[in-house]
């Protein structure tokens, strides 16, 4: 009796709809991702067991390390309007070009009268010039520069989002509060007694 | 990668056909590289997302310095932040009841202890009081609010009494004695 032939059957695997998902997924990853952008400030934030996501718009953080401050703004509209309304402020003013800069700017920390240098400057020059300087002034009069930021930043958010600014403060785990402190009572000093730290999980 | 030829062999006609060729492309490379990336982005999107913990201060009234919140000697739980990550802590009226010093480990204990004494004795939930002194770091700030927040001490929000000048005197010698103190 002659042996049933088996057929042969090809061993390749059919891989286009796994290509077609895995690409899918990954569309919607690098759409959905905001890159973490490098730190100016490098700082080692403290964890805590509080489950509570920082939320990604109405924010402003407020970087302490080294006894130095960062501020960064959330969202490009209202970085630009808390710059136009600095600008006001302070009497000086920024062009279109300087304008879209700024608004595409992390974190910054140096004097109001330098921010115009700094602004036109690219990434190395910036580090170098953040490094002459000590962060944003802090001292918690009405005319404190800090104080300035985080009022005008506050009323953008207001006419712009209609919501309330919330005021968050990420500071380097081995700063002494002393440094804090410094921050929150600018803080106070506008009555903004509600604020979050940043911290990661365990 | 190999593939097995399973076509049926030659045709019987005697016509010379060009082979066909398969239109099949691999893709196992493409695939492989997809889901590296896949990956990369998940790991850098939801997962390095910060959390935040929410503070609330008392409202500091300039005009009105002297308006201070009064306590119950009976109720309180004084915790003040040392340098070397130590905290020293006592119930009640300051130089009145001993201070004991701890470490970060220990303080979760005390605090439930505390908060069951207090609720025994008073039926009243514990107030805390935390007293960052110099020579505290942030992050020793940042752990005892958690504790707080994990005990769950915190039914009445903690007073942060962080102003310096508010350390009182036999507060400051005693932390000085234990050597907890930065000059």
């Amino acid at each position: 009796m002659p042996r049933a032939k088996v057929a042969r059957k090809s061993t390749a695997v059919d891989m286009t709809a796994m290509c077609d998902v895995a690409f899918l997924l990954l569309t919607f990853f690098i759409l959905t991702a905001t890159s973490r952008q490098p730190d100016p400030l490098d700082v080692k934030i403290p964890s805590s067991s509080v489950q509570f996501k920082v939320p990604d718009k109405d924010l402003a953080i407020l970087t302490v390390g080294k006894g130095k401050v960062f501020m960064e703004i959330i969202g490009k509209d209202v970085k630009q309007l808390t710059l136009q309304k600095m600008a006001a402020a302070y009497s000086t003013s920024f062009n279109a070009e300087e304008m879209k800069r700024f608004g595409v700017m992390t974190s910054f920390g140096v004097p109001f009268g330098n921010l115009k240098q700094y602004i036109n400057m690219n990434g190395e020059q910036r580090t170098a010039l953040e490094k002459q300087f000590n962060g944003i002034p802090t001292d918690s009069t009405i005319n404190g520069e800090l104080f300035r930021w985080v009022k005008e930043a506050r009323l953008a958010n207001a006419e712009l989002n209609g919501v309330d600014m919330r005021i968050s403060i990420k500071g380097d785990a081995d700063e002494e509060y002393a440094t804090v402190r410094k921050i929150v009572d600018v803080l106070q000093k506008q009555k903004v007694n509600k604020f979050s730290l940043i911290t990661t999980g365990e | 990668m190999a593939e097995l030829d399973t076509s049926s062999g030659g045709g019987k006609g005697g016509k010379v056909r060009s082979k066909k060729q398969s239109t099949r492309v691999d893709l196992t490379a493409m695939v492989d590289l997809a889901f590296l990336l896949i990956t990369f982005f998940m790991l850098t999107t939801s997962l390095s997302k910060p959390l935040a913990m929410d503070i609330a201060k008392p409202d500091k009234d300039e005009k009105n310095k002297d308006n201070k919140l009064e306590l119950r000697e009976s109720q309180t739980m004084t915790i003040l932040l040392g340098k070397n990550n130590k905290v020293m802590w006592y119930m009640g009226e300051a130089g009145k009841s001993q201070p004991t010093v701890e470490g970060f480990s220990g303080i979760t204990k005390s605090l439930l202890e505390n908060k069951k004494k207090v609720k025994e004795k008073t039926g009243k939930d514990i107030i805390v009081i935390i007293k960052p002194a110099p020579g505290s770091t942030y992050k020793n700030f940042v752990d005892i609010m958690d504790e707080l927040n994990v005990t769950k001490t915190n039914v009445s929000a903690p007073a942060i009494d962080d102003d310096p000048a508010n350390l009182m005197e036999s507060e400051r010698q005693a932390m000085i004695k234990e050597g907890i103190y930065k000059q």
